[in-house]
């Protein structure tokens, strides 16, 4: 970048002044002056003095970042690049070593129940990431509307239980079911759309699914969510202080004293082996021909149809896939909040999940695990900074993409080899 | 027939509003091939922006409502636009020639930090501006029901109108016109001729804001509450109007915006207000089936 | 061979217009089996039209193209472009080359075999439980696919990013992958653009024993006569459209209107036909 171009302290200091007058120009408006409405009319207040910090704040800035260019150019920090070359060479030990480290969390020393808690919702990101990489990671397909799916398969298990009483591990097969279904209903039409438009109609899908979520008070409660969702059993034993006639509980069963943590440690295990199974798959199917197929059409489609292969099918058994999963995590949500509304399945939570695709390196299994931790681990211990929280995440969205475009780990090993291909 | 006349021209001015922040996205598309994202911010900002011009001007300037607004939209255009230059410069720009959806997240992400920086400034709560412009015209009445056209309305739609001539007028008739539709049609190819492609993208970055901030201005006028989180919804139906209307085609975008207003007004007024973006999602789902570039936009042919 | 087996492609009276423009019109000819069919032209001349016709990426307005297998004719114009591939046993290769860039060369030889491969893993599930029926299947696959890297040259780079090879080899490559899909008719779209004389030398090889070994009609664009000339049996040529002449090379290259598609209207008529070589090379 610049730091070829060789910089004078002149040229520096003027860039910065630039920059910290570009810096007071916006934040003059937005910052410089505030609406306050009291109970007559609203009115605005001043606080200028806001405005010069933000430019100093710039000045300062852009002045250190010219500093550091100047004297011998910005330290080198290729650490995904020099991370994807040491995975390669040692992936299989250090995704082993991920996975060992995943199934005795909950059992460190350090461990606590918001802990474990956490590591779960981090999880339940790293399943909707793996699902949502084979759509847009293998086959190439901007989804922006993953959401939907999540939440029909939320509202599947929700309904199916609540109505019909059905466990969670009956419910949980047939919300996959009802997800894939509903990846085929819309991508049947949509599919041969090209790349943003397709990106459009999958947004606006998302919206639809939302808004009928809403709206249809009968089915879905409306606004109000439903509630009372059936927690799931280990085998038909419940996680309860004092099991219902005639049954046993987990912790009687088992001879412990109860704990809530048992439950909460169930879960945990539940998703790590739903996250496992969704990674397992993936990788397999990798190497079979509808997986090279998906990685083919996300290369280029006009040589697939000169090939034989036929694209719509592709794209649909793709999405179709993708979408069995988030509903496979939706169904996993539900019974882990026991209440779902409207408000968990907006728009950002497909924006967030994309995210964590495009900068785990599009395609990359390990890739999305990091972004995930990065995205929405990380944020998780800052809650109580509320709204900083936000702005966090999405000035690291943009600075994570600047910093590494093409994703954190973005290599990738053939599929198949003369010697045999396993 | 006259709550449909009624509703007609509600329609028309929401669908003036959504064609202006139509034109950014479809303008952006057209240059860069990027969806971007922020535009709908951007709009939101300049409906903050309005704002708070305008109580400043009409306190300063003792209260007299065209002065101030007209100071307020020419300040608006101004500062709006240079949020819309700097998004570009910080976000964009070092990504170009990234990976495909580099630009996009980046773009996400900066919506974001657009959404939560004006809650964090401004404050959550939504903030109510009462009437500016009153009064209208009756135009029909009949026992049940008066269709009435305000001076509000009529404004929006002149304002919309003389926005989008001017516009036309630059992009056909002035050499930045051209060598923003050189840079589209080939961007290498436009570097070596000379232009400074740089300099169209941000000045298409800039027009784009500006004219977002006009519709910022209308809405903030029309509605009376803005508050943090409006960019998010118009931006959605305002990209979808580019996309409807054929993305990278500017009447299209005048065309799609109006289509998505009508749709939404005459939904709203005859069937069920809650689903009307329901409404307008599928019919823009149909013509993509039959027409998949948009109404106006140039069918592509497979170049193999 | 019987007398009355009809040629491997009959192209009957086919008209493909985009708006006002003919690109190819009423145009009829036919590639025979085991032979090299070239299709050459002057720049526009609709030979890549032509192609995608044939290939199912356009449809044309009129007319009517018919493969002939040994169990019958498959109309090419009634299926859909990856039908033409799968059912008609058509394969291609693109002027502007179109490997999956960032799969490996051989990943780009087993996509190719996909309707085999899906067939034998009843759609990916007998894969996914690891069925043996689905092992043999892979292992035929790959058989195929070594045979055509050894024949291309390519045995050592199996492994590589196909987006990485030198341009020759892409080159080649692509033509691996299509013969991977084991076609009857294999269509090149300029197979020699950019490769230098060696390259070039070594390509009429490889295309001669496909045809010889292998047994397949080839048919071909090309703008190098040397290619033309050298390996061809029979030759169309295009002009606006039309076909102006269609004949062996040797006398194609000595037809007077052939020679004035290529240089002009004017009184060039008895120029030799070598001048008329090297202004095409230079085109």
């Amino acid at each position: 970048m610049a730091a070829t171009r060789s910089i004078t302290w002149r040229g520096a200091l003027t860039d910065a002044f630039v920059g910290g007058l570009v810096a007071a120009a916006l934040a003059l408006p937005m910052l410089g002056f505030r609406l306050v409405d009291s109970a007559l009319a609203l009115s605005v207040g001043f606080r200028l003095d806001w405005v010069l910090w933000a430019a100093l704040v710039v000045f300062a800035g852009r002045l250190a970042l010219n500093l550091l260019r100047m004297t011998g150019g910005l330290p080198d920090l290729r650490l995904g690049e020099r991370l994807s070359a040491r995975m390669g060479n040692t992936r299989h030990w250090a995704s082993w070593a991920m996975i060992g480290f995943a199934t005795v969390l909950p059992f460190l020393p350090f461990s606590d129940r918001s802990l474990v808690d956490k590591a779960t919702m981090v999880l339940i990101y790293v399943m909707l990431g793996w699902g949502l990489n084979i759509v847009v990671g293998l086959a190439g397909l901007l989804d922006l509307g993953f959401v939907a799916f999540y939440a029909v398969g939320a509202y599947s298990y929700a309904l199916l239980s609540t109505t019909f009483g059905w466990s969670f591990w009956v419910c949980l097969p047939l919300a996959g079911l009802f997800a894939a279904g509903f990846g085929v209903a819309l991508g049947f039409p949509v599919l041969r759309l090209r790349g943003d438009y397709l990106a459009i109609v999958t947004l606006g899908f998302g919206e639809i699914i939302r808004v009928i979520l809403q709206n249809w008070q009968d089915l879905t409660g409306g606004p109000a969510g439903i509630s009372g969702i059936p927690r799931p059993t280990l085998f038909g034993l419940p996680f309860l202080a004092r099991a219902p006639e005639g049954g046993q509980t987990f912790a009687e069963f088992f001879g412990l004293k109860f704990s809530g943590d048992h439950r909460v440690i169930f879960l945990y295990f539940v998703i790590l082996m739903l996250a496992l199974l969704t990674n397992l798959f993936t990788l397999r199917i990798r190497r079979l021909p509808v997986g090279r197929a998906w990685e083919a059409l996300r290369e280029d489609e006009i040589a697939c149809r000169s090939l034989g292969l036929n694209p719509t099918t592709i794209k649909l058994s793709a999405f179709a896939t993708g979408a069995m999963f988030a509903g496979f995590a939706g169904s996993f949500f539900a019974t882990r909040q026991g209440f779902i509304s409207p408000e968990s399945f907006t728009f950002i939570e497909s924006a967030v999940i994309l995210a964590i695709v495009v900068l785990g390196g599009m395609g990359s299994q390990v890739g999305v695990v990091l972004a995930a931790l990065l995205l929405v681990g990380l944020p998780e211990w800052f809650r109580e900074l509320q709204q900083y929280r936000m702005l966090a995440f999405g000035g690291a969205m943009v600075l994570i993409m600047l910093w590494r475009p093409s994703g954190l780990l973005s290599s990738r090993s053939p599929t198949i080899s003369l010697g045999g291909g396993k | 027939m006259e709550y449909f006349l009624q509703q007609l021209i509600n329609g028309i001015t929401l669908g003036a509003i959504y064609g202006l922040i139509a034109i950014g996205y479809t303008m952006v598309y057209g240059i860069i091939g990027m969806i971007n994202f922020a535009h709908g911010e951007i709009y939101m900002l300049g409906a903050f922006i309005s704002l708070i011009a305008y109580l400043i001007t009409t306190t300063i300037g003792g209260g007299s409502v065209a002065i101030g607004l007209l100071v307020a939209l020419a300040v608006t255009m101004v500062f709006t636009a240079l949020w819309g230059w700097a998004v570009e410069r910080i976000a964009y720009r070092p990504l170009r020639g990234a990976p495909k959806l580099a630009p996009l997240i980046s773009a996400i992400g900066m919506s974001i930090v657009l959404q939560n920086f004006t809650q964090i400034s401004q404050g959550a709560r939504v903030k109510p501006l009462p009437p500016v412009i009153k009064g209208g015209v009756t135009l029909m009445q009949s026992e049940h029901f008066t269709v009435s056209l305000s001076y509000l309305q009529i404004a929006i739609v002149l304002l919309t109108v003389a926005l989008m001539a001017a516009f036309t007028w630059v992009i056909t008739r002035t050499p930045l016109g051209r060598a923003q539709r050189a840079t589209e049609q080939d961007m290498k190819m436009a570097a070596l001729l000379g232009v400074n492609v740089d300099r169209v993208v941000s000045t298409t970055f800039v027009i784009g804001a500006a004219l977002a901030a006009v519709a910022g201005l209308m809405v903030t006028l029309y509605y009376g509450v803005i508050d943090f989180y409006i960019g998010f919804l118009a931006g959605i139906k305002a990209f979808t109007a580019a996309v409807l209307g054929g993305i990278g085609s500017l009447p299209g975008a005048m065309l799609g915006g109006l289509l998505i207003g009508l749709i939404e007004a005459l939904w709203s007024g005859y069937f069920s207000i809650e689903y009307k973006d329901v409404a307008a999602f599928s019919i823009l789902v149909l013509v993509l089936l039959f027409r998949p570039t948009g109404l106006l936009g140039r069918p592509e042919v497979e170049k193999i | 061979m019987t007398a009355t087996r009809p040629p491997l492609l009959e192209v009957e009276h086919v008209t493909m217009r985009f708006g006002g423009l003919f690109a190819v019109n009423d145009l009829s000819f036919s590639a025979a089996r085991k032979q090299i069919t070239a299709v050459i032209g002057p720049n526009g001349a609709g030979k890549t039209t032509l192609f995608n016709c044939i290939t199912g990426f356009y449809k044309p307005q009129v007319g009517r193209m018919a493969l002939h297998h040994d169990d019958g004719p498959v109309l090419l114009e009634r299926l859909d472009d990856h039908r033409i591939a799968s059912r008609a046993r058509v394969a291609r290769t693109f002027q502007n080359i179109r490997l999956f860039a960032r799969m490996s060369v051989l990943e780009n030889l087993i996509v190719a075999q996909h309707q085999d491969l899906m067939k034998a893993s009843a759609f990916s599930l007998a894969g996914l439980l690891g069925l043996a029926r689905y092992h043999k299947a892979e292992k035929k696959a790959l058989e195929r696919a070594r045979y055509w890297l050894d024949k291309v040259g390519l045995l050592d780079h199996a492994d590589d990013e196909a987006g990485s090879l030198p341009y020759g080899s892409q080159r080649r490559l692509e033509i691996a992958r299509a013969m991977c899909t084991d076609p009857v008719l294999l269509c090149l779209d300029e197979p020699a653009a950019g490769l230098n004389p060696r390259e070039s030398h070594e390509l009429n090889g490889l295309l001669t024993g496909i045809r010889d070994e292998h047994g397949i009609g080839l048919l071909l664009i090309e703008h190098d006569m040397s290619v033309v000339m050298g390996i061809s049996d029979w030759v169309v040529v295009l002009d606006y459209g039309r076909k102006i002449a269609e004949d062996t090379p040797e006398r194609v290259r000595r037809d007077p209107a052939v020679i004035r598609a290529y240089l002009g209207e004017e009184e060039n008529e008895d120029l030799p036909p070598e001048v008329a070589r090297d202004v095409e090379e230079d085109s």
